[in-house]
């Protein structure tokens, strides 16, 4: 599982480099997040644009993410693919997340410029 | 004389057998997606069958065989405006016999409550049609079909 992350002074961004979170890789996904997020307090933007596929694990990961973080430390979202939107939807945690059309959309708004 | 013609014995029908865990449900599943008749489906058409399957052998990898590993069998075959699926396995049976209602979880009150899982279910429903489970001879047999408008 390759992520990809770049550290701004109230965001960190974490691109994921791989075309598919799924029950393969779920677990994975979680430990790299746990990893990368350890230190720092700034939001989170996860970028899911090269992801095209993500089952009810990849998802079920995602959300555990987000609960990891807790409240002071926002998970958002960038960069949904077709596939990837159409899970949200269905399972209406699209209504959870904050979700930006693109990564930079999504940094803009976290650094409030 | 001859045997009579195997109705799915034709191109527009595809079947395989997988070990049923998560590495080689992805290989299925890229599999499934990349020949005919799933090929030959439009590009959101292909991500329905793609979820669906993974969830639902995800499922057979993640419960009917969650003591013993073994095999499960898929068969996709075109048929007019939908495409019928069957997946087979020889795992435990479904508790009580039947299928998950695929009732959405709850949200809970705040983030700590949020569920992880219990996705699963709720997917395989809303994009299929006539599921019907039954359970065989020691295997589970899973039918439904996913209707190709889009």
């Amino acid at each position: 599982m390759q992520l990809k992350t770049q550290t701004r002074p109230k965001v960190l961004t974490v691109q994921v480099m791989e075309d598919r979170i799924d029950a393969a890789t779920a677990i994975q996904f979680k430990e790299r997040m746990r990893d990368i997020t350890k230190t720092g307090d700034q939001r989170v933007v996860l970028d899911l644009a090269r992801v095209q596929f993500l089952d009810s694990s990849g998802l079920g990961a995602i959300v555990a993410v987000k609960k990891m973080l807790g409240p002071d430390r926002p998970l958002e979202l960038s960069g949904l693919t077709a596939t990837v939107e159409k899970v949200f939807r269905l399972t209406r945690m699209d209504s959870i997340f904050t979700i930006h059309p693109t990564v930079d959309v999504a940094v803009s708004h976290a650094t409030g410029t | 004389m001859q045997p009579a013609p195997d109705p799915f014995a034709q191109a527009d029908t595809h079947d395989l057998v997988i070990r049923a865990e998560p590495t080689s449900v992805r290989a299925a599943l890229l599999r499934v997606t990349a020949v005919a008749p799933v090929a030959d489906l439009s590009a959101d058409l292909r991500a329905t069958v793609e979820l669906v399957l993974a969830e639902v052998l995800n499922n057979v990898a993640e419960h009917a065989y969650a003591d013993n590993p073994g095999h499960v069998a898929v068969t996709v075959a075109l048929q007019p405006g939908a495409l019928w699926c069957e997946v087979v396995d020889e795992g435990g049976a479904m508790p009580g016999g039947a299928l998950p209602d695929g009732r959405l979880p709850e949200m809970g009150a705040s983030d700590v409550d949020l569920p992880e899982g219990g996705f699963g279910w709720h997917l395989i429903r809303l994009m299929t049609r006539d599921l019907q489970y039954r359970r065989q001879r020691g295997a589970n047999r899973l039918n439904f079909i996913i209707p190709l408008q889009d």
